[in-house]
């Protein structure tokens, strides 16, 4: 059972780099080629393991439906999704917040403000505890053009370093969560491979420490 | 919404094609045998009930329900879960009679789904509930005759974990001191979030020694050890006899035979909220959610006016399938092929074959474009065609 053979959903782009250091730096042995691949599924024999590499937004996707044992998701993407996966650590990668930004100076309006962003889910709930009905415009980039051009009042985005926002004039309102990448499971996966991720999850907690 | 084309139907719903059809009643078959050994009765209930009375009592996600209008103006459901119309009839009619009883259904139930596919929103149930009987050798014969059914349906591996939602809330409870508190911790493993478990535990005001107990709580996973594990953890007393139950409840599970079935896992709880007790679900690999749950709800038949201890088990036929595997072929039936001045003889021989249990179809030959086509889906082709002998077989 402690070897049993696992499938590890990776997140492409941005927090790919970050995770894949941080599971070498755990001892996993990963094919050198895995940074620049265009592969979608890398399978590592020696370690019993399998790689996919999915869109950051689809990670949770994989590992809920189990065709993923367990995945490296932001909790931006968790938040938003709310899928059926166990979220078993913190690896304290990819540290950015979840915000509101808008132009300066500026209110939203009493009637039916209008809140652009890629998290509708996230933005929706906000404001609902704040006690605001709003109307949510999905968009799935630049969201920061959004209050720019008049198509929203407010964007709900993620902020990194605030440098984007403040190139294009925006300011931050307010702070909604904190998010980094997560070790996520399928909650039978969990169950039934319980060594082996337990393994893994003892591995990475050692080095983030 | 737009008109749907002739071919689409409703968010979730599903066709059961042939193949399917076959591995899905072969498994039930098997299973209410095993269940009907056991001494269960079967009964149907209605599939819509009033949204006041199993609407309620379900523990199903109000958004979860598919809900619509009577004639008069009453909200109905489609009967979210079996657990609640068998404990309505238990403690209206049946249990009047006899007590401890023991009943068994098969049944569909119905979910709506929220978001996307890839889940049914009516699916099969196969179960059992064993009502008025609050010994743990009840408990016990849940988890043996959940695995006897498995077995019997074809399944050679899989894993039972079982918790005690008891034991949880005491635990909970004792560090935490007020219910409040104690459902804010409760969400978080319901959420199956044990970062954001292990965070509030940091943040709250406790002696450093409790949040430690706390976080050793979310490692309480494993074989029997576990509960010796647990009894470390607990103070005053509280959430001993949940863990005597689990402990008893072992010693009954290695009598039965099928210790090598079960986990315990002191950390599960369930979207069903109405469970009291031990609790269990059931996994098997290649499926990402599990085949079947139950557990131990001593307060719901309260909501029905009776006031009996119950506990019971569901297996999701649709997921048991999947973890079957490879579907069986059917075998295909014969076929005789005939012209219609030879219909007599077609109709003689096929009841013939009928009486020898062999299933056989019949088909007028001037109507049957692609002979060769039609043909391949049989096992046996029987021609009675133009004048001339008896029956050939291609």
């Amino acid at each position: 059972m402690n070897n049993s053979f696992l499938t590890i959903a990776m997140p492409k782009g941005r927090i790919f780099e970050e995770a894949a250091e941080l599971l070498r730096g755990a001892g996993f042995r990963l094919p050198p080629e895995f940074d620049d691949s265009r592969k979608l599924i890398l399978d590592v024999e020696e370690e019993n393991l399998r790689f996919i590499l999915a869109k950051p937004m689809d990670v949770v996707t994989y590992v809920e439906h189990g065709v993923a044992d367990i995945g490296i998701a932001g909790k931006d993407v968790m938040l938003e999704e709310e899928r059926d996966v166990y979220e078993l650590l913190d690896l304290k990668i990819s540290a950015c917040y979840l915000a509101v930004a808008g132009l300066p100076g500026t209110k939203i309006s009493d009637i039916a403000p209008k809140i652009a962003s890629k998290y509708p889910n996230v933005a929706s709930s906000y404001f609902r505890e704040q006690g605001e009905q709003v109307e949510i415009i999905k968009l799935n980039g630049s969201i920061e053009l959004a209050p720019l051009i008049g198509l929203a009042e407010r964007i709900v985005d993620i902020v990194s370093t605030g440098q984007t926002l403040k190139e294009n004039g925006l300011v931050e309102y307010a702070k909604i969560a904190d998010v980094t990448s997560r070790l996520v499971a399928n909650p039978v996966s969990y169950r039934l491979k319980e060594a082996r991720i337990t393994e893994i999850v003892d591995r990475l907690a050692e080095i983030i420490g | 919404m737009t008109k749907p084309f002739m071919f689409e139907k409703p968010l979730g719903m599903r066709d059961t094609l042939p193949v399917f059809y076959e591995t899905k009643v072969s498994a039930r078959n098997k299973m209410s045998e095993e269940i009907k050994k056991w001494g269960y009765q079967f009964i149907e209930t209605p599939a819509l009930e009033y949204y006041e009375t199993i609407g309620e009592a379900s523990a199903i996600l109000d958004q979860q329900l598919f809900k619509l209008l009577d004639s008069q103006g009453h909200t109905l459901v489609l009967r979210p879960d079996m657990t609640a119309p068998i404990a309505r009839v238990a403690a209206s009619k049946l249990l009047k009679q006899q007590i401890p009883l023991r009943l068994a259904y098969s049944a569909n139930v119905y979910r709506a789904q929220q978001r996307e596919g890839g889940r049914p929103a009516e699916f099969e149930q196969i179960g059992i509930e064993c009502i008025g009987n609050k010994s743990i050798s009840a408990d016990a014969e849940m988890i043996a005759l959940l695995a006897d059914v498995l077995k019997a349906a074809g399944l050679m591996e899989f894993k039972i974990s079982i918790g005690h939602i008891g034991f949880l809330q005491e635990f909970f409870l004792s560090i935490l001191g007020t219910e409040e508190r104690a459902s804010i911790l409760r969400k978080f493993l319901y959420e199956k979030n044990y970062v954001g478990f292990r965070e509030h535990v940091k943040s709250l005001p406790l002696s450093s020694i409790d949040k430690q107990r706390l976080i050793e709580f979310t490692s309480l996973r494993g074989s029997e050890d576990t509960l010796k594990k647990a009894l470390g953890l607990v103070e005053n007393n509280k959430g001993q006899d949940s863990l005597a139950e689990l402990k008893e409840l072992a010693v009954q599970l290695k009598e039965f035979g099928i210790e090598q079935y079960v986990s315990f896992d002191l950390t599960l709880v369930s979207h069903m909220s109405y469970y009291t007790g031990t609790l269990f679900e059931v996994y098997a690999g290649q499926v990402g959610s599990p085949i079947g749950n139950g557990g131990r709800y001593d307060n719901l038949l309260e909501k029905f006016g009776w006031n009996a201890s119950a506990t019971g088990f569901a297996i999701r036929v649709d997921r048991l399938a999947e973890a079957l595997g490879e579907p069986m072929q059917p075998t295909a039936p014969e076929c005789i092929l005939f012209s219609p001045e030879r219909r007599l003889e077609a109709i003689e021989f096929a009841r013939m074959k009928r009486s020898e249990g062999k299933r056989i179809t019949i088909q007028d030959i001037t109507v049957v474009q692609n002979v060769d086509a039609f043909t391949r889906t049989f096992s046996e082709v029987h021609l009675f065609v133009g004048n001339g002998g008896s029956g050939k077989d291609e």
